[in-house]
């Protein structure tokens, strides 16, 4: 049996074995699936990330998880002591891991909110990001919606401590495929801290092809996250969709350091007046490494403003992709949308590909865009390596300094010095 | 300290240095003048080991070691400093991350004890009152934004920090104004030793009168054609190059 096959077969028994409020969601995510399947090369989307390979080889889903015990402990982050922290392992929301701590914070099984309180808002965003993403991966993550998670961050609250994600595959007794899925609302005035990380236990092929959706209502604050230090044998495809629907702030930086084949979906939209939105990234990547951060930004309404700053370090046989879109819908004046890319290239055998994309259907818009792919500074490099600098102190003091201003934008200090670390034991300081 | 034996270096197949011989001994300070484009800064940056130039014959020995042997951050452990004409502008590294890298990679090459956070601040203060620089300056961007006396007087202060026992100033003056200058010049002539030695290149007496050489060389195309006390310089900024024509005729 292929391993499409397979994985149809193992949505459909979770599909229909389960019924609860997500049900429709998942089997008509199914059958989008099925309409759509797994984007081959030719799909524009997904030409430089060979995802359809993933799909040849065969893949254990839905494990069970319940005794992966205290290893996800293994890749908690820092001060966990005081964070909120949620565990996913193979893709299913482990409640007895878990801890959440901070007053006016709600986690609930995405099934649960959706047939409460939160039901209105869960019809209204759930499965928002399937509107951008029309390929099979999208849909198959919804088809597989068992174990997801709804947060809730109440109206004018500032959650005081971060939350973190952790997004665990267990792999000891196979390759494993898992899917985790998360709805986040943050409620009108209110502010929460966010950060993703992944993480593989044992050694087998990982692969995770996971979904979280954000609602952000009138004066919230998001600060997010997304740290990726992941094995050479774990893909990911991650995407993380904000859906700005008040004037609201939200601030997201994504860090990635490693894995086998990595892609990020990052889109903003912008359905309010005001809103003001950053993203920013630094891919650092060696040996096979493979890491796509595709972006969209869409304005809906008039006088916003994003940021968007992604730089690329790739040594070895690393390959590095960055495509940014920005669309400005015909309503959408006063718009100022700046994006930059910037890429380093250590390696003759590294490869960069880096396109903008800009659809521009209003005329009172400010937009600016721009790429650039280099070789580290010679001049720079003797100009250290002259005053007794040793040749790769000077590299990393240079390769560092590069980094920097995407570093900068860690605002959460036990973090930045977390990634800083990682970034010091990559560059052997 | 320093001998160069008949140098010859270019670049791309092009030669610059067409047989350089120069001595400077423990204590001296040498000028070198010359117009544009006659190979000083060549000369200065094949010294502190820049890759892209090719020695394509001819020795220097520094301080009893084969220079041209050694990577760019050993010369500079052996006591080697050249101040840029062009200083390089790097966004994201400060003056001060930067020295103390460079201050801490340069003990370790001398065999002497990594300097602690206090024991650098110490250094530091003493050398930024020495050339007078700005702590705003140090906490910026290496370079960047920097006007070209800021560059400079830079330049002098990672000098005076790193302590070197054979300078090399290539047109640190041009872009200082007059007060500059003598700062500059203090700041050189604060780390002058008997063990240590000082070449200058400049086009202007006005350095020398702080400076004071007590050798003057003239560089063009590519060798040096006359050498004398600091007379010379005077008699250069009288004269201007023109002679050079007509002596290279004769010669
Ligand atoms: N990287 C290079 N590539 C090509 N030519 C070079 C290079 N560096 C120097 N040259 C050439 O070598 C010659 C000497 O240049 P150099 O910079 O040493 O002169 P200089 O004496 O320092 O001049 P100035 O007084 O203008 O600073 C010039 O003709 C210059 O164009
Ligand atoms: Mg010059």
């Amino acid at each position: 049996m292929s391993t499409i096959t397979t994985i149809k077969d193992k949505a459909q028994q979770l599909g229909t074995a389960t019924l609860d409020a997500l049900q429709p969601v998942r089997t008509a995510a199914l059958a989008s699936f099925d309409q759509l399947g797994v984007p081959a090369v030719k799909h524009e989307e997904w030409k430089y990330t060979r995802i359809s390979q993933l799909f040849n080889q065969s893949w254990q889903l839905g494990v069970d998880h319940s005794n992966t015990d205290a290893d996800w402990q293994a890749f908690r982050l820092p001060e966990f002591e005081t964070a909120n922290e949620l565990v996913f392992i193979n893709g299913v929301y482990n409640e007895a891991a878990s801890t959440v701590r901070s007053a006016g914070l709600v986690v609930l099984p995405l099934e649960e909110a959706a047939a409460g309180e939160y039901a209105q808002i869960v019809s209204k965003h759930l499965g928002h990001s399937g509107k951008y993403l029309k390929d099979g991966i999208n849909a198959l993550n919804a088809s597989f919606m068992v174990g997801a998670v709804f947060i809730g961050v109440k109206r004018s609250t500032e959650i005081e401590h971060p939350v973190y994600i952790y997004n665990i595959t267990d792999g000891r007794t196979g390759n494993v495929f898992a899917q985790p899925r998360t709805l986040v609302h943050v409620a009108a005035n209110a502010g929460v801290v966010l950060v993703e990380t992944y993480g593989s236990i044992g050694v087998a092929d990982h692969f995770t092809n996971q979904v979280m959706e954000l609602v952000v209502e009138q004066d919230a604050r998001v600060e997010y996250y997304k740290i990726q230090n992941d094995t050479s044998r774990s893909s990911l495809v991650s995407t993380t969709h904000f859906r700005q629907v008040g004037k609201s702030y939200v601030h997201a930086v994504t860090i990635s350091l490693n894995g086998a084949m990595v892609r990020n979906n990052l889109n903003m939209v912008m359905e309010a007046e005001h809103c003001d939105s950053n993203m920013y990234g630094l891919y650092f990547t060696s040996d096979s490494c493979h890491v796509d951060n595709h972006t969209i930004v869409d304005n809906a309404k008039p006088n916003c403003l994003s940021n968007e700053y992604y730089k690329g370090i790739l040594d070895g046989s690393s390959t590095g992709v960055f495509n940014g879109k920005i669309f400005v819908q015909q309503d959408a004046q006063k718009i100022n949308a700046f994006q930059s890319n910037k890429n380093i290239l250590l390696s003759d055998d590294a490869n960069v590909y880096t396109k903008p994309q800009l659809e521009i259907f209003a005329d009172d818009v400010k937009c600016s865009h721009g790429c650039t792919v280099g070789r580290l500074d010679e001049e720079g490099l003797f100009y250290l390596r002259s005053r007794g600098v040793t040749e790769a102190s000077a590299k990393s003091l240079l390769l560092h300094a590069f980094a920097i201003d995407i570093l900068d934008q860690i605002r959460h200090d036990a973090l930045r010095a977390y990634v800083d670390q990682l970034i010091s034991e990559r560059l052997g300081t | 300290m320093l001998q160069i034996k008949d140098l010859h270096a270019g670049i791309e197949g092009k030669e610059i240095l067409k047989g350089i011989n120069l001595t400077i001994r423990p204590g001296e300070v040498h000028a070198i003048m010359g117009p544009n484009g006659s190979g000083k800064s060549t000369l200065a940056s094949v010294l502190a080991g820049r890759s892209d130039y090719e020695v394509t014959g001819g020795s220097v020995e520094f301080l009893g070691k084969d220079l041209l042997d050694l990577a760019p951050e050993a010369r500079a452990g052996e006591g080697l400093f050249l101040a840029f004409q062009y200083p390089v502008e790097i966004p994201g590294l400060s003056t001060i991350n930067f020295m103390k890298t460079a201050v801490n990679e340069v003990r370790k090459y001398r065999g002497q004890d990594a300097l602690d956070a206090a024991e650098f601040l110490k250094l530091m203060k003493e050398k930024m009152s020495l050339v007078n620089i700005d702590k705003n300056l140090l906490t910026r961007s290496l370079n960047e934004g920097f006007s070209g006396g800021e560059k400079k007087r830079n330049e002098v202060f990672q000098m005076a920090m790193l302590e070197p026992k054979l300078a090399i100033l290539d047109e640190t003056d041009s872009g200082l104004d007059i007060d500059a200058i003598r700062i500059a010049a203090a700041g050189v002539n604060a780390i002058r030793s008997k063990e240590n030695a000082t070449l200058v290149i400049t086009h202007y007496q006005r350095l020398l009168d702080y400076i004071v050489p007590d050798f003057v060389h003239v560089l063009y195309n590519g060798r040096i054609v006359k050498s004398g006390g600091k007379e010379l310089a005077l008699e250069l900024e009288e004269t201007g190059y023109s002679f050079l024509k007509n002596e290279m005729n004769i010669a």
